[in-house]
């Protein structure tokens, strides 16, 4: 290995090309991969990253173009032919089996094992890997009962029992704090120095410079340019990635903060498996103010965002919108005192998807004039209001009939924005507004929310972008295990605290 | 080469109005077969069913007698599968609406002034309906009781009990052991427009106007649709979904219940064997084939009902088994699920290049 | 009185029989993320072929093979509806029942001899009787269980056999996998489409049996709506059971016990009238599937495959 010698890449892929309806994901998009060398492949949401990977597991299948694996010609039909070529990904979306213990994930769809595994056997294999990486996970432990991190750690495991030497990681940092990501990156270095390869996805430019040696950057499903890492530098893949030279600064107007609209007193509740999700929970917000909301994925940001909106009951604890106590009351009287959601799940519950797209724009208004009176909706003032809004907010979608699950994920979020917008008066709860989005759609959201806060609005925004919370939000609160670990000034955080607070420390200066 | 289904960037309307169309002439080119093979000649069989009920002003009299009771539960049946509460009690429902009309037309009658006791009957028939689908109903709101199999339990308990009904304590004594109450005091019979067609039908139309309104231009309307097509998403909206479902409920069980109304009070005139034909089960075929549209709702009846009178008409000429139209009835759906997949989908043949070409 | 409880535990299991062959079918077909309500209509075909074919040939295997076959075309009927052409699960099993009724009662009015008016009802053909086990019969009570057929002995093998094979092996895991998350068994290669066709058309051949088992050997012969709604009352032992099978014959027990009580009042007569006897065991199903369900609630467990009754496809976007 240590010889100077042309490398021959393990992998290639050539000239690949996908559609979807209305879509070009992948545009003869080429990838080369050397053993015991990362690639970083780079770009935007929505720039053909994880199409081009799920072809290369065999989840796709390209309408064109041709993969090569040590120089052979290959067909990858399934996640079993990948897996027999050596194939291995982590999805963004584990696929863990919640109700399944680790050993039964982590040999699910093997073909190796006798009719009847020996579990024993391969619990013990379980606990060889994951001593040699430091991978540590009970193998006879519930996937449920994990935390998410090591969840990802039963995924990675997965792909080493199942002796893949090409591992696909698709956005792993996303669901790890700072610090678990460095440990996820000294992981990856053990795997490549032993002749593994990885595919890394990712849009963070830090990340690319700490973890790869080679990085690719997609746009629009083309790969546009292809660099050694040591010779390039995060302005220049910024610049590459967007297309443009943006990465923008936004204005934020300085707007002193009015009455308390939002006010959690020691709020307590429990998640939907009935253990405590969040902890003696008290925060403020004013009119004016941005309050975001940090966290890994998984610390109760999801029943924060349902306590606050009536969808979910407190067990102990008041919540107060406009100083009136409306602790355990039903999401409509919530909705009725003027607070707007913008939720997690757009396509779940956001959005209808087998309805108009006129309809859905409609759903937080039609109880009110002009929509309706008494019983009586009125269906041409509910369309022209849709056109209006689709004007404003730049949906793209062929007429305002067309149900809205034909839109792109983009134009569905501008609609459910265009609702809980015109619909807010007075709090705003936005959960990860522009996870998924494009750089255009994503600066749109931001630029929403601020306007929002410029005309007095209180705003709650949880998000898993530190950076989108400091440049929109006002103060940061940082959840760990359903507590609040501290609420800091964005003007005053750094990603350094804000990492170790993620991870349970408590800032002790 | 391969076959694939391809999303459409919006829903074919081609597709909306075709499928139920195709399903039908499919499921009668399968009837074709399995007569055929029973020895009959099928274009003669359909010929029999079609002359059978449309024939005639007669036989086209009788076809709407049977589409009355199917119409009222396609109607009660179409507003639970608007909210996916799924419904099967539709013929238990009919039976309860049918006794609770007779029990009011054979013991009130004395103490009640004549005026009064039709629409009184009518009235308990809608209660008692309401209450055999209310039941399942708050099951499923507040304990998340599985519906389906409350409904469907809840038709066979409704059937034995009439069935106790007209073989014991209501028998008629004079009735020469015929399993079947007293005849009904004539205040209480639904009037009859010609034929055996009776006033219900007419009602029977009205609500299914009233409903395609409500459907379309209600709030009302607008809060179901949304709870069956997202639940989680009319819970975001502030949709009190448990109540949705209740009402719902309440009102499709009334419309069934007046299914049964109009069998014993506009055709038997007493409460006797034959209230539970399998009305509630075809209703269930006719709501998903004019996919929940109340209008469409009115044809697709007679043309169920069609069948059903072509059944027993090719019983009584050919001595056909009248269940050919039941097999007919139950063969539609089955098209009409496979066919909905091209309404959002079409296929697209793809052609994949071998690796031996590539090479080449 | 130990010969009466005998001899009801005798009937229980015999009426048990075909509910335990639908039980263990159907919670294959669901445990692959497959909710069949064609039940009834495939248990009604499956008694009516059954018994046709044992009319005319007196061969019982071949009667059975009949049933399975049957039962396999409905249920394959069933898969495509709903893992090819991505149909409501709910209306499509539906569809099957109102399907499979109508067809068996035609086929009973038109499958039996010409001297019958092609009628099957009133026919006799070939059954299976009770094959006493000399010793083990004599034992009180439990000796009930070695006065059966020979399709009641198959369960005592094939229950424990079929809870074996869901939780002990690597396809049962792999089948598990596709009802709890087919997105996960599709990543991990497991072929999701084959998989829900293959245990939807298994659960549908042994739901047949459970058909065939009422016209061959709990009340031989054809009868029109044979069944009484057996194929809905199984879809609530599903739920009893949770979906495991070593629980299924708990609930086929506790039904077919209804029966035989049912079946005794009636022989020794009483003042009960008998349409409220036979009200008993939907009013039943009614009542398992409430404490069922509250049970659930109380105990945050969810017995049910996480993606019962959704449709899976892959290439979306």
């Amino acid at each position: 290995m240590n010889e100077e010698q042309v490398k021959v890449p393990i992998l290639e892929m050539k000239g690949i090309t996908k559609r979807f309806p209305g879509v070009l994901a992948n545009d003869h998009a080429e990838i080369e991969l050397f053993p015991g060398e990362v690639l970083a492949l780079l770009g935007e949401n929505g720039a053909g990253k994880s199409t081009l990977m799920n072809i290369l597991i065999g989840l796709y299948r390209p309408d064109e173009g041709e993969i090569y694996v040590r120089g052979e010609r290959v067909e990858i039909h399934s996640p079993r032919d990948a897996a027999a070529l050596g194939i291995g990904m982590v999805h963004q979306n584990f696929k863990l089996v919640p109700t399944m213990t680790v050993a039964e994930n982590i040999i699910l769809g093997m073909t190796e094992l006798p009719l009847v595994p020996h579990l024993e056997e391969v619990n013990r294999r379980i606990v060889e890997i994951s001593d040699h990486y430091n991978l540590q996970v009970d193998p006879t432990a519930y996937i449920w009962q994990l935390s998410v991190g090591e969840q990802q750690r039963v995924e990675i495991l997965k792909l080493i029992y199942r002796g893949a030497n090409i591992l696909i990681l698709d956005e792993p940092t996303a669901v790890l704090t700072p610090q678990e990501s460095r440990e996820l990156g000294k992981i990856i270095k053990l795997m490549v120095s032993e002749g593994k390869s990885t595919i890394f996805i990712t849009h963070k430019m830090d990340e690319v410079m700490a973890f790869s040696d080679w990085v690719r950057v997609l746009q629009h499903g083309k790969v546009v340019a292809v660099k050694r890492t040591a010779d390039t530098n995060p302005q220049e893949l910024a610049r590459l990635m967007v297309g443009r030279e943006v990465l923008f600064r936004l204005e934020k107007e300085d707007v002193t903060p009015g009455e308390v609209v939002l006010e959690l007193q020691d709020v307590e509740a429990r998640n939907n498996k009935g253990l405590p999700a969040l902890r003696k929970i008290s925060l403020q917000i004013r009119q004016g103010e941005i309050l975001g909301i940090a966290g890994v994925a998984g610390n109760g940001q999801r029943e924060l965002a349902e306590v606050v909106t009536g969808l979910r009951s407190v067990t102990a604890g008041k919540l107060l919108i406009n100083g009136q106590d409306l602790t355990n009351r039903p999401p409509l009287e919530i909705i009725k005192a003027g607070v707007s959601h913008i939720p997690a799940d757009r396509i779940g519950m956001g959005a209808v998807g087998n309805m108009p797209v006129a309809d859905n724009l409609a759903m937080k208004g039609y109880r009110n004039p002009p929509f309706s009176t008494g019983e009586m909706l009125h269906p041409r003032r509910i369309l022209e209001f849709a056109r209006r809004m689709i004007d404003v907010f730049r949906i793209a979608t062929p007429t305002p009939q067309t149900y809205i699950k034909f839109l792109s994920g983009g134009n569905i979020q501008k609609a459910i924005l265009a609702r809980e917008i015109d619909a807010c008066e007075g709090l705003l709860v936005a959960v990860y507004p522009s996870r998924g989005l494009d750089v255009g759609a994503t600066e749109a959201v931001r630029k929403r929310l601020l306007e929002q806060r410029a005309q007095g609005r209180a705003v709650l925004l949880i998000s898993e972008e530190l950076d989108e919370l400091m440049t929109v939000a006002d103060k940061i609160a940082v959840l760990y295990e359903g507590r609040i670990m501290g609420i800091v000034p964005s003007s005053e955080a750094d990603i350094e605290t804000l990492g170790l607070m993620m991870a349970g420390v408590t800032p002790t200066e | 080469m391969r076959i694939v289904f391809e999303k459409r960037e919006s829903i074919s309307h081609w597709a909306v109005v075709l499928v139920p169309i195709i399903s039908f002439l499919v499921s009668l080119l399968f009837g074709a077969i399995l007569l055929l093979a029973s020895g009959v000649d099928p274009l003669v069989t359909y010929q029999a069913m079609a002359v059978g009920t449309f024939g005639s002003w007669h036989s086209f009299t009788e076809t709407l007698v049977k589409a009355t009771p199917l119409l009222f539960t396609s109607l009660g049946v179409a507003i639970a599968f608007r909210m996916k509460f799924w419904n099967i009690g539709a013929e238990g429902q009919l039976v309860w609406g049918g006794v609770a009309a007779a029990w009011v037309a054979l013991f009130w009658s004395k103490s009640l002034p004549g005026w009064t006791l039709l629409p009184l009957a009518l009235l308990m028939a809608c209660v008692a309906g309401a209450i055999w689908a209310g039941v399942p109903a708050a099951l499923k709101a507040y304990l998340n009781v599985d519906e389906t199999l409350t409904t469907l339990m809840l038709n066979y308990v409704a059937i034995l009990y009439a069935k106790n009904l007209y073989y014991g304590p209501w028998r008629d004594p004079e009735g020469m052991g015929f399993p079947g109450s007293a005849q009904f005091p004539a205040a209480a019979w639904l009037p009859r427009i010609t034929g055996r067609v009776h006033l219900g039908l007419i009602i029977a139309l009205i609500f299914a106007f009233l409903l395609w309104f409500a459907f379309n231009r209600t709030r009302w309307g607008f809060e179901t649709r949304i709870i069956g097509e997202n639940q989680t998403a009319a819970r975001y909206l502030g949709i009190n979904i448990k109540r949705n479902i209740v009402i719902a409920l309440l009102i499709s069980g009334a419309l069934s219940g007046l299914a049964g109304a109009g069998e014993t009070l506009g055709i038997a005139h007493r409460l006797q064997q034959g209230l539970s034909m399998g009305y509630g089960y075809t209703a269930i075929i006719i709501s998903w084939m004019s996919q929940l549209n109340p209008l469409a709702i009115i044809f697709v009846a007679v043309l169920m009902a069609s069948l059903l009178v072509g059944g027993d008409q090719i019983q009584i000429m050919m001595g056909l088994p009248a269940s050919v139209g039941v097999v007919l009835q139950g063969m539609i759906l089955i098209p009409m699920l496979a066919g909905g997949l091209f309404t959002e989908y079409r296929l697209r043949i793809v052609r994949t290049p071998k690796i031996e070409e590539a090479k080449a | 009185m130990i010969d009466l409880l005998t001899s009801i535990f005798v009937i229980t299991l015999r009426a048990g029989t075909s509910l335990t062959y639908a039980t263990v079918g159907e919670i294959y077909t669901e445990r692959s993320g497959i909710l069949n309500l064609g039940l009834e209509g495939m248990m009604l075909m499956g008694a009516v072929t059954s018994f046709a074919t044992s009319y005319y040939t007196h061969n019982l295997a071949l009667s059975l093979l009949a049933a399975i076959l049957v039962g396999a075309i409905l249920a394959a009927t069933h898969a495509f509806l709903t893992v090819t052409m991505r149909a409501n699960q709910v209306v499509s099993g539906l569809s099957i029942t109102l399907f499979g009724s109508g067809l068996a009662s035609f086929l009973g009015e038109r499958l039996g001899p010409a001297s019958n008016n092609y009628n099957l009802v009133g026919m006799t053909g070939s059954r299976f009787s009770p094959i006493v086990i000399p010793g083990l019969s004599q034992i009180p009570v439990l000796g009930a269980m070695f006065e059966q057929d020979i399709l009641t002995y198959a369960l005592y093998l094939l229950v424990p056999l079929a809870w074996f094979y869901l939780y002990k092996t690597r396809n049962g895991l792999n089948l598990r996998a596709v009802g709890e998350s087919p997105q996960t068994a599709d990543a991990m290669g497991i072929d999701v489409v084959k998989t829900r066709y293959l245990y939807t058309i298994l659960g549908g051949m042994l739901v047949s049996l459970g058909g065939a088992h009422l016209s061959l050997a709990y009340a031989p012969g054809w009868a029109e709506n044979i069944t009484g709604g057996r194929g809905w009352i199984v879809i609530a032992l599903v739920i009893f059971a949770m979906w495991d099978p070593a629980r299924a014959p708990l609930g086929a027990i506790l039904f077919g016990g209804i029966n035989a009580i049912q079946f005794r009042l009636q022989a020794g007569g009483t003042d009960i009238p008998a349409s409220y006897l036979n009200m008993a065991p939907y009013l039943a199903t009614i009542l398992v599937l409430i404490a069922t369900t509250w049970w659930e609630n109380l105990s945050h467990r969810v017995g049910a495959p996480a993606a019962l009754g959704l449709a899976y496809m892959r290439e979306e976007k």
